[in-house]
């Protein structure tokens, strides 16, 4: 096995997801036939190699300092579910 | 009780909020203050689809932050990356920050050490990256509102080595990041609205042990009296921990200005694999040295070296130098009226803008900022002055008509018969009119009643107003 | 019914042969007929298709039309539309009304363009079956048991079944092409960079781009001529002059050096092997001169794919949180709760497992190991095509392992992602690349991948209009869809 059964459970915790018992074992097969095809980048020797983040040989444009952009809070806020007439409303966050 | 010395190990991290119009990577407006969710765009709200341009501002404002404090690189290729956590002012799900390739690496800061020498503080590291919105709990007991109008306003997170010694170190050293920023024009300094605000690491260890301790970091510290707080009781919450025989524990904690202590946040702990990597919305940023060679206009003298030249060139006293360097629109000024000079010493742009000026703005209960006088105004009086034109007395009477006027000096002297009278045969015969006018006080005089010496001379001033030039006055007297 | 060109269609509407209405009216017609049953539609655009024929005619009575004016369209479900909803075929946008459109959305729409619905898709573009969606799979019109291909799999049968002329798709690892393969129409994927991304639902940034799907590869470049310009509001979009790749489409292929890879061949099923060679042959009827050439690295392109994208998916996914728009699950016990139910309740298992891949990919400890390493392999993909550019003009190759498969039929994920070997090394090469018709096997349509250096994206249209103009395979229409 690639990825266990306690890493699913990590994995999960980091993405947000929940993993019932159930499951985590067939989710723990899949991921571990992901990573098997994966692996094969393990075949080509790399050391010399750049990485290539982006296939643009380009370089970052600059923005000039302007405001450019309307604020439309009313339309934003209607997208959401929960709002009052200010803010998102969340489950309180605890500090 | 043990009889261990501990020594105190401390970082900074201060986020310094960029003085941009807009945010790093939208033309959404920046202004503080605005009703919540109103400087929101659609990138800021993280509308599905919205991509990132960056401002260009934002990286001039950091390679001039690099140049002030000596930085030995700023990157000529600069990148940004994801840093990954859900929370709910990070609508995104990830903040987009430099992890790798920070802008500016290697800087150094000199403060006055705890021994009252100076120190070098190195900083490791400034990067760019971008604020998080705000959360409000005030509001509901079960909800906490969100508010995004500070998402991406750009900031530059600046990273000290662990080189401060004490809270009292780490606070200079603050002021000194403060100055800096704030005289670069890149920052308002604004801590109440957090716009300078910072993270301490702090760590302690037995004196003489070179390895460091488990470290904890205090979050979002806005004061400078917060900091200096924070960290002493921080220290002391790590010694006793330690002198109990338990470990100190590396996780974040939180001063409470209110309780007066500090506290754990598990909940920022939960996820703290952040899962960095290259942000595949932006490319590499490429600057050359041309580019950064003219963002050196840009950086002004700073307090420091004000000081020094103030003291050295100008025999300015060092507490007047300090207080002048270290205000920046004061020592423009005083800069500016120095400069033009032309009989006047600098020391007495000095006393004036300490002294009479001062007063003067206090009594019309009004800032600095307001300029009521320009500097060749100042320095004309000054010169007046130094010219014997005027008395001393006079010269607070010509400042005051300065204020708020377009006259010069000179001018207001001439027009409002203020000139010194230094005529000896005017003043002679002013001075034998007040004889003839006080024969018992003049024989007192001469059989050699000092007193009334002193009051021939106060009469003669009182007679002209102020305008006589008292050692002629007294050069009169002793001749008769 | 014939289907004609969108230059014919043009013509017929400046000629007021026809009217922008009566356009619309025909195509809703057959969408009436086929697109239930197909299911390649999701959101409704009625209100906005109405406006927009009123405008379109207005331009053509005034004179003021281009070609695209009045032609119907759908888009993909991943591009932004004002006003209206966006879905990415996930529950999680479900409710998801879009408040801008995508800058191609909005360069088309200035073309005058007609949109008639939104189209079906694996959910966020994860897939190649289209078995994906939350709105559930697309039918492919030459046989209703069979997937249309994915991830664009409802522009491609839209286009197929006759019930638009174009479409506008998204191809990340093959999206566009397979699918086009696999429905017999014609897909392109410009060069990365040359479509704005702007308001397109983003998978895997540093791969998606929007393309196109029609009849022939010159409505292809019609299409695209007018999506493509450079967009200030992506920092990845080409700097480069905007361009019509419809100019040098009449130009002969004589002398031109086409690639062709021996292992992939080689690895092809025999009747696909020769459905392929025997275009690969006609290309060279037309004056062509085959080279062979091998990419090194290009096996290893799937596997460093599915790391690049999952990774890239699972950070640009984390805006799916509940809070500002999206699903939000009922009733959170706590902040918590309201993350994890409302992703874990949104999202489909394929999006949810790369979503877990992309998040172990890049987890403390792996990243130089999988993300940086896949990165590297990416560059050493990307050189082997540049010394393949060095020695030919395009690169000629099959787009898929196999025709349209049964539904279900591939339950594990690793055979699903093996139907894209082909189509993935120009994806992570950032290359143009399309898929065009070349005949049928077991009566479902084949397509030829041609792949073009870095912005030839007229070249390769070229050559498949050339290819088009001697055969009749892109106009093969399915049974039951003649009418």
């Amino acid at each position: 096995m690639l990825i266990n059964r306690k890493e699913v459970e990590q994995i999960a915790v980091l993405a947000k997801l929940s993993v019932s018992e159930g499951e985590i074992d067939a989710i723990a097969a899949s991921m571990d036939s992901v990573v098997e095809m994966i692996n094969h980048i393990n075949e080509a020797d790399t050391n010399a190699v750049k990485p290539m983040a982006n296939p643009m040989d380009a370089v970052q444009r600059l923005r000039a300092d302007v405001v450019t952009e309307k604020s439309n809070k009313d339309k934003l806020l209607s997208l959401s579910s929960q709002v009052d007439e200010d803010y998102y409303l969340v489950p309180t966050v605890v500090e | 009780m043990s009889d261990i010395q501990w020594e105190t190990v401390i970082g900074l991290e201060i986020h310094t909020q960029l003085k941009t119009k807009s945010k790093l990577f939208a033309g959404t407006d920046t202004t503080y203050g605005a009703s919540p969710n109103s400087q929101v765009s659609l990138l800021e709200a993280a509308v599905p689809g919205t991509l990132p341009v960056f401002n260009e501002k934002v990286l001039r404002y950091a390679i001039r932050f690099g140049l002030a404090v000596g930085a030995k690189v700023i990157a000529k290729e600069s990148r940004f990356d994801r840093k990954n956590y859900f929370y709910p002012d990070s609508p995104k799900g990830y903040q987009i920050t430099q992890l790798n390739h920070p802008i500016v690496e290697h800087g150094l800061l000199a403060i006055q050490g705890d021994d009252g020498k100076q120190k070098k503080i190195r900083i490791n590291r400034a990067h760019i990256e971008e604020d998080a919105g705000k959360s409000v709990h005030d509001k509901y007991a079960e909800f906490s509102g969100i508010d995004l109008n500070r998402c991406g306003t750009p900031l530059i997170e600046i990273v000290s080595e662990p080189d401060l010694s004490s809270a009292k170190e780490a606070v200079a050293y603050m002021k000194e990041i403060h100055t800096i920023v704030t005289h670069l024009g890149i920052c308002d300094g604004n801590m109440q609205e957090g716009s300078f605000r910072c993270d301490a690491n702090v760590s302690i260890r037995p004196k003489g042990q070179q390895k460091l301790g488990t470290r904890t970091e205090l979050k979002n510290i806005n004061s400078f009296r917060f900091v200096e707080k924070a960290i002493n009781l921080e220290v002391k919450r790590q010694i006793k921990v330690i002198e109990s025989g338990q470990k100190v524990v590396q996780e974040t904690r939180l001063y409470d200005a209110d309780k007066h202590e500090t506290r754990s946040m598990r909940s920022k702990e939960e996820a703290n694999d952040y899962r960095y990597f290259p942000d595949p919305d932006l490319l590499p940023v490429h600057i050359d040295q041309a580019y950064i060679d003219n963002e050196k206009q840009f950086i002004p003298e700073f307090p420091a070296a004000k000081i020094q030249r103030y003291v050295e060139d100008l025999g300015i006293k060092t507490d007047d130098a300090n207080t002048i360097a270290n205000g920046k629109e004061l020592s423009l000024f005083f800069d500016d009226t120095v400069a033009l000079l032309k009989q006047a010493k600098a020391i007495s742009v000095a006393n004036m803008l300490l002294g009479e000026y001062s007063a003067l703005l206090k009594a019309k209960d009004t800032g600095f900022e307001s300029q009521p006088i320009k500097a060749s105004q100042l320095s004309g009086l000054l010169d007046e002055l130094a010219l014997g034109n005027i008395s001393h007395k006079i010269s607070k009477v010509v400042l005051e008509k300065l204020w708020n006027s377009d006259l010069t000096a000179t001018t207001i002297i001439k027009q409002e018969g203020l000139a010194q009278v230094s005529d000896s045969s005017e003043l002679e015969a002013i001075v034998k009119d007040l004889i003839s006018k006080n024969q018992s006080q003049f024989q007192e005089y001469k059989e050699g009643n000092m007193k009334m010496f002193n009051f021939f001379v106060g009469q003669v001033m009182k007679g002209t107003k102020g305008r006589a030039n008292p050692a002629q006055v007294k050069s009169i007297l002793e001749k008769l | 019914m014939e289907f004609k060109g969108i230059k014919q269609t043009a013509k017929a509407l400046a000629n007021k042969d026809i009217s922008v209405q009566e356009l619309h009216d025909m195509y809703l017609q057959r969408q009436k007929k086929h697109a239930g049953d197909l299911n390649c539609f999701i959101n409704d655009t009625s209100a906005l298709a109405k406006n927009q024929i009123q405008v379109a005619q207005k331009r053509i009575n005034d004179n003021q039309s281009s070609l695209l004016t009045g032609i119907p369209l759908v888009h993909k479900d991943l591009f932004c539309t004002q006003d209206i909803h966006t879905t990415c075929g996930s529950r999680m946008l479900e409710n998801f009304v879009a408040p801008y459109d995508a800058t191609i959305v909005k360069n088309l729409n200035n073309a005058g363009t007609v949109t008639m619905a939104k189209a079906n898709m694996d959910e966020f573009a994860m897939g190649s079956s289209n078995e994906n969606s939350y709105f559930g799979a697309v039918k492919n019109p030459w046989n209703h048991s069979r997937v249309p291909g994915g991830s664009s799999g409802g522009s491609a049968v839209a286009v197929a079944a006759g019930l638009v002329p174009i479409a506008t798709g998204s191809d990340t690892g093959g999206s566009i092409r397979q699918p086009a393969a696999l429905c017999g129409v014609t897909g392109i994927k410009p060069t990365y960079g040359r479509a704005s991304r702007y308001g397109m639902v983003a998978f895997a940034s540093s791969l998606d781009q929007a393309g196109v799907f029609a009849r022939s590869a010159q409505d292809c470049a019609y299409v695209l001529s007018d999506m493509c310009e450079f967009d200030n509001k992506d920092s990845t979009s080409a700097q480069v002059e905007k361009e019509d790749f419809s100019v040098s489409l009449g130009q002969s292929i004589k002398g031109l050096k086409v690639g062709v890879i021996p292992e992939w061949m080689d690895s092809l099923p025999e009747s696909i092997k020769l459905t392929t060679e025997k275009s690969i042959q006609k290309l060279v009827d037309l004056g062509a001169e085959l080279i062979e050439i091998n990419l090194p690295t290009a096996h290893l392109a799937v596997s460093a794919y599915y790391v690049i994208a999952p990774a890239e998916c699972s950070s640009n996914l984390s805006r799916f949180d509940g809070i500002r728009y999206g699903h939000k699950c009922e009733n959170p016990l706590d902040l918590n709760d309201l993350y994890v139910r409302s992703r874990t309740e949104g999202f489909g298992e394929e999006v949810k497992r790369r979503i877990m891949v992309g998040t172990w990919a890049l987890s403390a400890g792996f990243y130089d190991a999988y993300y940086r390493k896949a990165q590297k392999i990416r560059r050493l993909i990307s050189e082997d095509f540049a010394n393949a550019f060095d020695k030919v003009d395009i690169i000629a190759g099959p787009v898929a392992p196999e025709v349209a498969f049964e539904f279900n039929a591939k339950k594990d994920p690793v055979s699903m992602y093996k139907e894209d070997i082909y189509t993935i090394p120009s994806s992570l090469a950032g290359l143009p690349c399309l898929s065009m018709p070349i005949g049928l096997v077991d009566d479902l349509p084949v397509g030829l991948q041609l792949i073009g250096n870095k912005l030839q994206e007229a070249k390769i249209l070229n050559v498949a209009h050339q290819y088009q103009q001697d055969t009749t395979f892109h106009k093969l229409v399915a049974e039951g869809y003649h009418e």
